[in-house]
């Protein structure tokens, strides 16, 4: 029994190494970054150093404009000044999204400053355009917590913040200032009613019997849980990662044989009856079942066998016009600590810093066995593969207005 | 522009003896010291309501960056997207409002046949005024609650009769289902506005046929019909206006897809943020104000004609 | 126009439970009929009544049956009792009541005096007046909202924290309520002289502050509590302009909460509808000024 759950704790592991190694070695970004990233690397403990000496000389900066920890005094320092803050603002973070229930309620015990969760069940989109509107009024979100494409769309709306944690961090999985840098992340899942029949494949949705029960979790230009449920679509129907158009195909089938619905699951969804199947992140269905034990349904969570395992990570970032800066970036340097990285593990999500975590020996490793990641190699897209993605996207997802409903 | 529903008092003379008794000479003066008192009305509707109105019809004309441009207008035309969006809120706002419009008829008949001072007629009114508000978000899921997965008629067909449901489970999220939701409020819209019409059917007048040899049938096809016509084409028209402009319901029912107009509008204003498509959101909007002025129009000319009937 | 029922609302008011004269208590007067006749009369009143009240019906059995269930498949009132633990819907709830008071405050300020003014002094503006309150209806919410977000944006940077708060929605919804508030006074106002009034308030002394305040206001009573209740019906219906402009109000809540806890969703939604529905009835039956007790005594009838 040990030796198995070693051999597959090891598997995971190995799964995981070549997840974070394929994002690092994968052509993404050009070369500029990945010598500046170095350059960052390399200069940041100097500068450390050398602000650390200035700041004894002079005024360290202060704690909302720092773009790193070390330049304002020091994590400790910056969650003081966020203290005074009083609050941060997040949106879109469910409690039961990843876990981020608990890591609100241990950074709240930990650093004594409130927050804010609005809207919890909004995608990307709608974080920026709550950005744009509120902007100046003191509710808009002090942080980001965006899919990929959307995150490209909207650099300029980011303020630039390399956390403690920073050399942790491989170059592909964070933009040289810190502008962003990718958190964690889950395996695009099928979760369904298992008194509906059994699912093992992503070509069982098109099963006529389950006409008018299939949901997306939301919109893929918008979400990133529906932009990687189409990843996972097109890997099942013979695409890869440069090429989507047959995952795009396959939900369109999906939708003119009526299987598909434009409904965006959720809990209450779910539990309501309307999305008996749903596409989207492991850690988004695992606490679902314990939930929907007692109302009398049976919810499986499976990774579909006839396509590559779908990750991607999410980027964390800092607004740019946030009114909680220093609390902003105290949230930062606390989800991208230990604890807050193991408590992503304990939700199911795979953190970013899993590997140096592991190599410190400071991963919670009931967690990590617990997640059970799959054996086969993870695809995760570039950067410059969502791009083109989202290009393809936007002129091809148009058939889920027009195909008329009956 | 929209007169009283048909059967509303005639108004008493309005008098206005304290201008003419109150010494004529100051009028001059006075008259433009009275415009006065409106400023702050005007103002208010102005800022409010002529503004914002402006800003949308502007807006439409103009690309991204700020100069004049028809590129906006002529998408509502040329993308599918918009076109389709605009024919199912048509298709919509027409199918439920004949919907309402005739059960709704049929229940004012009911209504209006009875105790004008009963129970009934009171709870149905009451009634009446509060469903017809109860729309949006928690028409949705009491509709949700009825008909999903885990509803009360799905469950019954499951548990009780040991059949599947007979109908396709995908209805209520396509233009069926919007039909049917929209009705529960259609319905006692129609009843409130076409219920005075039918009180003003002077039971004299049925008397009259009859006594002429008319059966109920001529009745209704050579009197009652006719009287009742306009009233029966605005309150139509009413209804139709308010199911093009309904958002809140579809928005609570489908969260995917913006398959009509007012979701395409919402739709746009978040696209902002990463397609980039500034205002072909107020020109979808400046559509909107086009139909329905339209429709309103056409109300507003049907009403005049149909409060020559009823007193 | 607001949502579902906006515009009904507003019909409703002119037509419903207030205004002594309202239509809808009009009688048809009745002679003898046929009695073959009256029963299939009857009969088919009596289907139609059944058919459309079941269909109406439905959904709030449904609702009632879905906000009950408990574990394992008993009943609970747990739902219900969730409402008052969920801190954002009771936040909900005092925001959307709060915007409501000031709402009916405001459409009372701008509307009472302005109407008055047209019938005491200026009759042609009531043409003008009356155009203006109805065209609301021409401009859907969601068209509105997307004119008025950029005004919304100036305030809540500009005025600091009043400007952000979503009592400012009030400034909207007093617009959204205008043709239905204006159709209720203008029931209520037919149905007194208030130019006489007037006349003989300001020809014993007072000015027009009082004039309003203490003589007109207590006569037209029914129409302004008509169209209170229809202010207060439509702010806590509001959801088209709230949600785009980011405030939490009540229905903003209910959807939000919406996707996290149906059970709680569907009970406040039931809740709501009922709680509407007996404070409608209430009014009608039981307000001064309303309905049937509101007839005017025969030699104060004004002649028409």
């Amino acid at each position: 029994m040990s030796s198995h759950r070693t051999v597959t704790r090891l598997a995971g592991l190995a799964v995981v190494a070549t997840f974070v190694s394929a994002a690092c070695s994968s052509s993404g970004a050009s070369v500029a970054p990945s010598v500046a990233a170095s350059a960052a690397a390399s200069t940041a403990p100097s500068a450390a150093a050398s602000t650390a000496a200035s700041a004894a000389a002079s005024a360290a900066v202060a704690p909302k404009d720092a773009t790193t920890a070390a330049a304002a005094g020091g994590v400790d320092a910056i969650c003081a000044a966020g203290k005074t803050e009083g609050t941060v603002n997040l949106i879109a973070t469910p409690p039961d999204w990843a876990n981020y229930g608990q890591m609100i309620t241990d950074f709240t015990a930990k650093t004594g400053i409130k927050v804010k969760s609005d809207q919890p069940d909004v995608d990307s989109a709608a974080e920026i355009k709550a950005a744009n509107d509120l902007k100046g009024t003191g509710r808009q979100p002090d942080i980001f917590d965006l899919t990929t494409a959307v995150t490209l769309a909207n650099l300029d709306k980011l303020a630039p913040y390399q956390v403690a944690t920073w050399a942790d961090i491989p170059d592909a999985n964070k933009e040289p200032t810190g502008v962003w840098t990718k958190n964690y992340t889950g395996f695009q899942s099928i979760a369904y009613d298992s008194s509906l029949g059994d699912i093992t494949k992503v070509a069982d949705l098109a099963d006529p019997k389950y006409k008018g029960k299939v949901a997306l979790n939301g919109d893929p230009l918008k979400a990133g849980a529906a932009f990687n449920g189409v990843v996972m679509a097109a890997l099942a129907n013979g695409g890869s990662a440069d090429n989507i158009a047959p995952g795009v195909e396959f939900f369109k089938k999906l939708t003119q044989s009526g299987n598909l619905i434009p409904v965006d699951p959720a809990p209450a969804t779910i539990a309501l009856g309307t999305t008996p199947i749903v596409i989207d992140w492991t850690y988004n269905e695992v606490p679902q079942i314990a939930k929907l034990q007692p109302s009398g349904i049976n919810w499986k969570v499976i990774v579909p066998s006839d396509a590559s395992p779908v990750g991607a990570f999410y980027n964390s970032a800092i607004n740019k016009d946030a009114s909680h800066p220093a609390a902003a970036r105290c949230w930062l340097e606390y989800v991208f600590s230990d604890a807050g990285q193991n408590t992503w593990l304990k939700g199911g999500a795979i953190p970013i810093r899993l590997a140096a975590m592991q190599k410190a020996g400071t991963l919670d490793q009931a967690a990590l066995a617990a997640v059970n990641p799959p054996t086969t190699p993870v695809v995760q897209l570039t950067n410059a593969q969502v791009d083109a993605a989202t290009q393809y996207l936007k002129d091809n997802w148009k058939f889920i207005t027009i195909l008329p409903p009956k | 522009m929209i007169d009283p529903p048909a059967g509303a008092p005639a108004p008493p003379t309005v008098r206005t003896a304290g201008s003419a008794s109150r010494g004529a000479g100051r009028g001059r003066l006075r008259g433009a010291g009275n415009y006065l008192a409106f400023v702050p009305f005007l103002a208010y509707i102005g800022l409010f309501l002529i503004v914002p109105t402006l800003i949308v019809a502007g807006g439409a004309f103009l690309s991204i960056q700020g100069d004049p441009t028809l590129d906006n207008v002529i998408q509502l035309f040329t993308d599918e997207v918009f076109v389709s969006a605009f024919i199912t809120s048509i298709q919509l706002a027409l199918g439920t409002a004949i919907l309402g419009a005739v059960v709704g008829g049929l229940l004012a008949w009911a209504v209006a046949r009875g105790d004008p001072n009963g129970q009934l007629r009171q709870v149905v009114v009451a009634a009446s005024g509060v469903l017809a508000q109860f729309g949006g978000v928690m028409l949705a899921f009491a509709f949700l609650a009825t008909f999903a997965g885990t509803g009360l008629v799905t469950l019954f067909f499951k548990n009780v009769l040991h059949v599947g449901v007979p109908y396709d489970t995908t209805w209520l999220f396509g233009l069926t289902g919007l039909v049917v939701v929209y009705a529960y409020f259609q319905i006692p819209l129609m009843l409130i506005v076409f219920l005075p019409s039918l009180d003003g059917l002077r039971q004299e007048w049925y008397d009259a046929s009859a006594s002429l040899g008319g059966s109920s049938w001529a009745f209704w096809r050579h009197v009652g019909g006719p009287i009742l016509a306009p009233s029966f084409l605005g309150a139509l028209l009413l209804l139709f206006t308010n199911a093009f402009s309904a958002y809140a319901t579809a928005a609570a029912l489908i969260s995917q897809g913006s398959p009509i107009v007012t979701l395409q509008i919402s739709n746009q204003l978040q696209s902002e943020v990463v397609l980039g498509q500034e205002n072909v959101g107020k020109a979808l909007a400046l559509g909107m104000i086009v139909v329905v002025t339209l429709v309103m129009t056409a109300y507003a000319l049907i009403q005049r004609r149909a409060s020559r009937w009823v007193r | 126009m607001t949502d579902p029922g906006g515009a009904v609302v507003g019909a409703a008011g002119a037509a419903g439970p207030e205004g002594g004269g309202s239509a809808v208590v009009a009688r048809p007067t009745g002679a003898g009929r046929g009695r073959r006749r009256s029963r299939r009369q009857f009969g088919a009143r009596i289907a139609i009544l059944v058919l459309v009240f079941g269909y109406l019906l439905l959904p709030l059995l449904a609702m009632l049956e879905f906000s009950t269930r408990g574990d394992y498949g008993s009943r609970s009132l747990r739902s219900y009792v969730a409402i008052l633990e969920y801190p954002d819907l009771i936040d909900g709830i005092t925001t959307s009541l709060g915007i409501a008071v000031l709402t009916v405050f405001g459409m009372l300020l701008l509307l009472v005096p302005t109407m008055v003014w047209t019938i005491v002094r200026v009759p042609r503006m009531r043409r003008v007046i009356e155009f203006l309150c109805l065209l609301p209806l021409a401009i859907p919410a969601i068209v509105l909202v997307v004119g008025i977000a950029p005004i919304y944006r100036w305030m809540g940077q500009s005025l600091g924290g009043v400007g952000g708060s979503p009592l400012t929605l009030a400034l909207v919804d007093i617009i959204l309520v205008l043709p239905f508030a204006y159709r209720a006074i203008d029931s209520g106002m037919r149905t007194v002289d208030v130019a006489t009034l007037a006349d003989a308030a300001r020809s014993l002394g007072a000015g027009w502050p009082r004039t309003i305040l203490q003589v007109i206001v207590p006569n037209i009573r029914g129409g302004i509590l008509s169209a209170s209740v229809l202010a207060v019906a439509l702010v806590l219906g509001e959801y088209t302009i709230s949600s785009l402009l980011s405030f939490d109000t009540l229905q903003v809540v209910i959807f939000l909460l919406g996707k996290r806890d149906a059970y709680v969703a569907v009970a406040v939604s039931l809740a709501a509808l009922v709680f509407a529905f007996v404070l409608l009835y209430a009014i009608a039956r039981f307000a001064p000024g309303t309905g049937q007790r509101a007839r005017i005594a025969p030699e104060e009838e004004p002649a028409t």
